[in-house]
């Protein structure tokens, strides 16, 4: 089952840039990107810029609007994702109790819908 | 042969945890396996009545429930997992003789996959006690929504989503692995007490519920005990709640209102059960693996081994608390230390201390009960009355509110 995990954190909260915590929170990173490679469960992953650079679009009533910044201002924003492709949920806590923010921030572990194709034809009366 | 639906229902009874348990390791789902098993236990009511009780009656149920599940797989039109699961029980299906002993009637005993799983983390704990009830005791979901003051339609949704999360967000049909083996433990043995509490603690509801529920609680600890032996905290669990019990006739009035351990008729005690959880809390600390079931448990027993109010080891107990805090940090841990503090030394340094625990206890009824009876103690007559009235306004439910109201009452007359 693949599972994303949706890595939050309130930026002012992690190691900053500069600092001796800086450098073991990046190894940690990198040790847990090995990990999941050499484990074959990494799918896909990467960190996102700040909030600062982020867009958000609605259409509604036809108007397609644009705004500066995230879906919702919170403390914690996301920062980054991967998705791993692991046996179980257990399996994909262990691996994202790896990534560093965990000690900071929150970790969402969510599955892909990964819809079928037959359960799609079904769900449009295909079948 | 009219004899078949009673031993049946007898069977059921015993077993459902059991045989639920095993359906679910064959059939792979959780929702399948309880429609799959409760189908095939309404077929025996017909082929049992009639071609009277089969040679292994559980490998019976089982047998029938797989392909039951069978069935209702290929009625549904299914994608490439249910395909999988087909193949699987069709497997299973033509193994000769289930793999079970000839000539016993042994089924598989999955019964701590199935409580670990209905106690994962992942699901909320007013959902793990429910789901723990429905599938390990047999509970009916009227049962469950009864003893949780609910409507038995938002129960019976409950359980849904909880098994429809299970399967949902992949939670493994397993006994945790060593690395993640305490947390889970810790969750299973709190799920359990929390059932215990809701029997025990009376709060609120008609009462008849309370007894079937100890009695669910302190059956789950003995099944925990019998497939985990030496787990030393599944002991202390299971000796917490037999001392709790054993007081059970003499913790209430003849009006329903609750009598503190202080002032309990201790003859009233069932001493069989208390030496039960005496002997059990003793195994367990010599097992060297000390926790805070164990420590709950021990304290329990100093009160239990105490003929007489006047007799209890408080310094014992206080050692107790100080361990049992040092291992959870719980400011209510904390309260209770502070309670047996004052039972060592006096009341005075123990109000101090207790003052200023009221941040983060205001909204907890024992708190204010403690703080009340320890400013009595001090002779501040007026802040015990005042304390009392905070504790009246949280209480739970008729008989704490009417022992509070007493305390109050008591104190009020030297004012």
């Amino acid at each position: 089952m693949k599972y994303m995990t949706l890595i939050y954190s309130n930026p002012d909260l992690a190691p900053q840039p500069g600092t001796p915590e800086f450098a073991g929170y990046m190894g940690g990173y990198a040790k847990a990107n090995q990990t999941f490679a050499a484990d074959g469960v990494l799918v896909s992953g990467d960190a996102l810029k700040p909030v600062t650079a982020a867009t958000t679009l609605r259409r509604r009533a036809g108007r397609l609007e644009t705004m500066d910044g995230p879906f919702a201002e919170t403390k914690e924003q996301l920062g980054g994702y991967y998705i791993l492709d692991c046996k179980d949920l257990d399996e994909a806590i262990r691996y994202a109790a790896m990534i560093p923010a965990v000690d900071y921030g929150s970790i969402e572990v969510r599955p892909l819908s990964e819809m079928n194709p037959e359960t799609l034809k079904i769900l449009l009366g295909q079948a | 042969m009219t004899a078949a639906p009673e031993a049946l229902a007898e069977l059921v009874r015993k077993e459902w945890g059991r045989l639920l348990a095993a359906s679910v390791r064959a059939i792979g789902s959780m929702e399948l396996a309880e429609e799959s098993l409760s189908e095939a236990i309404e077929s025996a009511m017909v082929h049992w009545q009639r071609n009277g009780m089969p040679a292994s009656p559980k490998g019976w149920l089982l047998k029938v429930a797989r392909r039951k599940a069978i069935d209702r797989i290929r009625r549904q039109k299914t994608h490439d997992r249910n395909a999988d699961a087909l193949a699987h029980l069709m497997d299973l299906d033509q193994t000769a003789h289930d793999g079970l002993p000839a000539g016993t009637d042994e089924i598989p005993d999955e019964r701590l996959r199935l409580i670990f799983t209905c106690c994962h983390p992942a699901l909320d704990r007013k959902s793990s006690v429910a789901l723990t009830l429905r599938m390990l005791c047999g509970l009916t979901t009227a049962e469950i929504a009864h003893a949780f003051l609910d409507a038995p339609e938002t129960m019976a949704q409950r359980l849904v989503r909880a098994k429809r999360k299970i399967s949902a967000a992949g939670i493994p049909y397993e006994v945790p692995g060593p690395d993640l083996w305490a947390e889970r433990l810790d969750s299973v043995l709190h799920v359990v007490y929390l059932v215990f509490n809701e029997g025990y603690a009376a709060s609120g509801g008609p009462d008849y519920m309370r007894p079937q529920l100890v009695a669910e609680a302190i059956h789950l600890g003995r099944m925990l005990l019998q497939l985990l032996p030496g787990e030393a905290e599944a002991e202390g669990l299971l000796a917490l709640m037999l001392l709790h019990d054993s007081r059970r006739f003499a913790r209430l009035d003849r009006d329903g209102v609750m009598i503190a351990l202080d002032s309990q008729d201790r003859r009233l005690w069932d001493r069989q059960m208390a030496g039960e959880g005496e002997a059990l809390i003793t195994r367990a600390l010599g097992r060297g693996r000390p926790g805070p079931f164990q420590m709950q448990a021990a304290i329990s027993a100093v009160h239990s081994a105490a003929l007489s109010a006047e007799s209890t080891d408080w310094p014992q107990i206080l050692l107790l608390y100080g361990e049992l805090h040092r291992m959870t940090g719980s400011t209510v841990v904390r309260l209770n230390q502070i309670v047996a503090l004052a039972r060592v030394e006096g009341p005075y340094k123990a109000l101090e201390l207790c003052e200023g625990l009221a941040s983060e206890l205001a909204a907890y009824q024992p708190f204010h009960a403690a703080l009340a009876d320890l400013r009595a103690q001090t002779g501040d007559v007026t802040g015990s009355v005042f304390a009392y009235r905070e504790a009246v306004a949280l209480s739970a439910s008729a008989s704490e509110r009417l022992f509070l109201e007493q305390r109050l009452k008591a104190v009020q007359s030297r004012q």
